[in-house]
């Protein structure tokens, strides 16, 4: 058996410690670990998109990192995007556009959204598509997410 | 899905990293960006007992310009080459092909010398460094050694490099004024891997002839394709209009022999192996003809 690790990482502003052994991936450890299951586990390699985090600043798949990589890091999951009890701008505009149905992708979407309009000011709906390709939905269709993308480029101040 | 269990080192420098690969061989797994690595080892394709990972080896990541071309380090991100102008200036072939290379996620992450050392056919950045004639610097316990291009893709995810070396670098030898380039990739959603791409360089002597030409595609066979003297005859002193391109896309279409696969059949790869050459090397010659995108 291999040995853990003792790591120490900030999520959403908050530090934990905790031991983990090497295969621990980010994704089982955010989700089990620290109990935040707002970060979806979908294809475990890396290609639809759902396990999307924040790693210091960057987008990430959390299925494509060990845990123990992301020692001394700051990590932002969904939970963490927006300031207490309301919507992030982006969360308020997917719920207007119904930019979701099952909700399954929403998570790894929202994250990929941030770092894209945080980038870009008034995108066209082609780059809106490019800027999501990172991230598969299944049921609503991409129509709706894209005009949810465009309405959070109005709403969200930055 | 989970891997097997491993046991993890992080060293602090290149040496201790060789040291580890020299103890454990073919048991080790170096990883970097973990971006072809962890689904490996997620599917347990891989099943190492030791991963060494090089995060902390940041000297390894750079762009350096140099007298030949441009060095880049193995632990770059492929997000950094995205980004970066010198790339953009000094080669404009990489430029336009690492946007093809995964998403913008797995970009942030993912690594030059990881995409160069998983060898995947299908990918991208072997079928440049081909195309280039790019050199690869590996470092193993008797020291150092600069691999060409040409003879590091050995087959499916196989490479020239011991298990005991490492990846130091990539060397990318500038084209002389006159060069065009041009990537294209026929593949099924924006960011899947190609199912048949094609990387080319075209050089113009002043009358407007080809001097000199260099082509790879990716997706074709167990490893990128060197289509440089497939075509050199084709291409090598003619005006490369319309009829001489074709010619050399068809040279290309007679030569490969791609495996059939869930993602398309044999025939339709070569079909698209011809077509994606006449695009790569029509877009070269036009942007070496304008002078735009040229070296």
């Amino acid at each position: 058996m291999a040995s853990t690790h003792r790591i120490t990482l900030t999520v959403n502003g908050t530090s934990y410690t905790r031991d983990v052994p090497p295969r621990r991936l980010l994704s089982e450890f955010i989700r089990e670990d620290l109990g935040l299951t707002g970060t979806h586990v979908g294809c475990e390699h890396g290609v639809c998109g759902t396990c999307t985090i924040e790693v210091e600043g960057a987008t990430a798949r959390a299925c494509l990192m060990f845990a123990v990589q992301a020692d001394g890091t700051s990590i932002t999951t969904v939970e963490g995007l927006a300031c207490g009890d309301g919507l992030h701008p982006i969360q308020e505009a997917f719920h207007q556009e119904h930019g979701l149905q099952c909700g399954f992708c929403t998570p790894g979407m929202l994250l990929s959204v941030k770092e894209f309009l945080s980038e870009t000011r008034n995108p066209t709906a082609d780059e809106v598509r490019h800027a999501i390709a990172g991230n598969l939905c299944r049921c609503t269709g991409y129509q709706s997410i894209v005009k949810a993308v465009l309405k959070a480029d109005e709403l969200w101040e930055r | 899905m989970r891997s097997v269990s491993f046991e993890y080192a992080r060293p602090a420098t290149v040496d201790e990293a060789v040291a580890l690969l020299a103890e454990h061989g073919d048991d080790a797994k170096i990883l970097a960006g973990g971006q072809s690595l962890v689904p490996l080892l997620n599917f347990r394709m891989a099943q190492p007992s030791h991963v060494v990972d090089i995060a902390a080896l940041t000297s390894l990541a750079y762009i350096r310009p140099t007298a030949e071309g441009l060095e880049i380090g193995a632990l770059t991100s492929q997000r950094a080459v995205e980004l970066s102008t010198d790339v953009e200036r000094r080669c404009p072939l990489l430029h336009e092909a690492i946007a093809h290379v995964g998403h913008r996620q797995t970009r942030n992450r993912g690594t030059i010398g990881g995409s160069l050392v998983h060898a995947d056919p299908a990918a991208e950045l072997p079928a440049v460094s081909l195309a280039l004639g790019a050199e690869l610097r590996v470092r193993g316990p008797d020291g150092e050694r600069v691999i060409a291009a040409s003879d590091f893709f050995k087959g499916y995810l196989a490479t020239a490099m011991g298990a005991n070396e490492l990846l130091l670098s990539v060397q990318l030898p500038s084209w002389p004024q006159g060069t065009g380039h041009c990537f294209v990739e026929f593949c099924r959603r924006q960011g899947d891997f190609a199912i048949v791409g094609a990387a080319a360089l075209v050089s113009l002597a002043a009358d407007g002839t080809v001097a000199n030409v260099g082509l790879a595609l990716n997706g074709v066979a167990g490893r990128p394709f060197d289509g440089t003297p497939v075509v050199s005859a084709a291409l090598l002193g003619k005006v490369p209009g319309d009829a001489v391109i074709a010619q050399a896309a068809a040279s290309i279409e007679a030569a490969v022999e791609p495996d059939s696969d869930v993602h398309a059949p044999a025939d339709y790869r070569r079909h698209l192996a011809k077509v994606m050459t006449a695009r790569a090397l029509a877009g070269a010659a036009g942007r070496a003809r304008s002078g735009e995108g040229g070296l």
